[in-house]
């Protein structure tokens, strides 16, 4: 196995003096690839730190985070921005689509970043709107579709070339449950052809497809459920 | 939900001997609720007794099915139009675990509610796991219901915690002492 993601001893904390808020108190995780990790808690309790840190969005205060083995605390600011958009993929509640650029636009965005030309981008950009099931919608606009079809745009867009690194923020926002669902296999999907993936989510129903969940409170990790050494006493249990 | 319900409703597709039911029975609740034969003929038994199946001639291969009776399609419909009550659930031993911890010196609460946390979750994953391995319908529906109550009971437990959090036990008051003496009165309520 290895691992994509890993946070050691991490320690981040907002504010300073009275004021300050301790985010994240000595974390530690690895993920794999092919490994779907769901991360839990009450809001305050540090996810969307998390999340920031092993985007290389923020840097912990102490600790390293290493994505595909490298410290990003020994990335140059531009090292940085390059992996972020090659290696790592991004689902926010809030889609962060562009409204000027169509669907395809937008999908092919972080490649057209990394230098990929947009003739080469459109291909790609279009294979990952397959993969959402948007086939037939790279040139609309985003208010030309449902919060559904957006919000598989943004899936498209964190999926795009072969990113080995999913993060998602509530990725299902307020989508139905079925649509929510829908979004949820694509992502395990992912998860299943070798990515590593971290889903901050407060619906237990959506942390249910991670292969481990973790708790956290008050910056803590306080407990992680892993698989069932043996699933079939949940069937036994219910008879 | 009893299980001379199951048995009737597999019934209703027509004759069947013990072990085509068990069959049947176990993959219409996807395995949820494993039978052993001895249970299926005790049943059938109950319910010929009462009149609701009646048993046909052996087959070649010494099977005796059974078939509906009317009196059994009349209980059939009687069950698919009721309700099931919530009293007729067996008593949510969990919800009584906590008010008990809550009230039991020594019982780390947070503790309790965590350790249920994670169990639930850990369920609530393997049925996702189920679910996301087989497309059968009625087998989906069934791991659904068993994930929206996993769901709920987390849901529930989130509840409990921050009701935690708020809770702050009272200073324990004094007993009250029985002293008839009105100036020894006067001086505690001063």
């Amino acid at each position: 196995m290895t691992a994509i993601l890993e946070l050691r001893e991490v320690h981040r904390t907002h504010g300073k003096g009275e004021a300050a808020v301790h985010a994240l108190r000595g974390v530690t995780i690895d993920v794999q690839a092919g490994e779907l990790v769901a991360v839990m808690g009450p809001s305050g309790s540090g996810k969307s730190t998390l999340l920031n840190l092993a985007g290389g969005l923020d840097s912990p205060d102490s600790g390293e985070v290493l994505v595909e083995g490298r410290p990003l605390s020994s990335l140059s600011r531009k090292e940085l921005a390059g992996l972020r958009r090659h290696s790592v993929g991004y689902v926010f509640q809030a889609l962060n689509l562009v409204p000027s650029l169509t669907a395809a636009e937008n999908v092919a965005l972080p490649l057209e970043l990394d230098g990929v030309s947009a003739r080469k981008a459109r291909p790609l950009a279009e294979a990952a709107l397959a993969e959402v099931e948007l086939s037939g919608y790279a040139d609309r606009f985003p208010d030309e579709m449902s919060g559904g079809q957006q919000q598989r745009v943004a899936i498209a867009r964190a999926l795009v070339g072969q990113r080995r690194l999913v993060l998602a923020d509530e990725p299902t926002g307020a989508l139905d449950s079925q649509t929510g669902e829908a979004v949820l296999r694509l992502l395990r999907a992912r998860v299943d052809a070798g990515a590593a993936a971290v889903l901050v989510t407060h619906e237990a129903r959506h942390a249910g497809w991670a292969d481990r969940v973790i708790f956290l409170r008050d910056g803590v990790i306080v407990d992680t459920s892993g698989p069932l050494a043996r699933p079939e006493q949940l069937l036994e249990a219910t008879a | 939900m009893s299980i001379r319900h199951g048995l009737l409703a597999l019934l209703e597709r027509g004759p069947r001997y013990g072990y085509q039911l068990r069959a049947e029975f176990e993959d219409s609740t996807g395995a949820t609720w494993p039978l052993n034969i001895g249970q299926v003929y005790t049943t059938l038994n109950r319910l010929e007794r009462d009149g609701l199946v009646h048993p046909l001639p052996e087959n070649d291969g010494g099977q005796r099915p059974y078939e509906i009776t009317d009196t059994g399609r009349t209980e059939l419909a009687l069950w698919f139009a009721t309700p099931i009550a919530r009293a007729d659930r067996p008593r949510d031993e969990l919800a009584i675990k906590l008010a008990l911890a809550l009230t039991t010196p020594g019982v780390d609460v947070a503790a309790v509610v965590q350790t249920q946390r994670t169990a639930t979750m850990r369920a609530l994953q393997e049925y996702t796991r189920l679910k996301r391995a087989d497309a059968d319908l009625p087998w989906r529906l069934v791991l659904d219901a068993m994930i929206f109550q996993s769901e709920a009971e987390l849901r529930w437990l989130d509840h409990c915690e921050t009701a935690l959090v708020r809770f702050r036990p009272a200073p324990p008051a004094p007993l009250p002492v029985r002293d008839e003496t009105p100036s020894t009165t006067r001086e505690t309520q001063g």
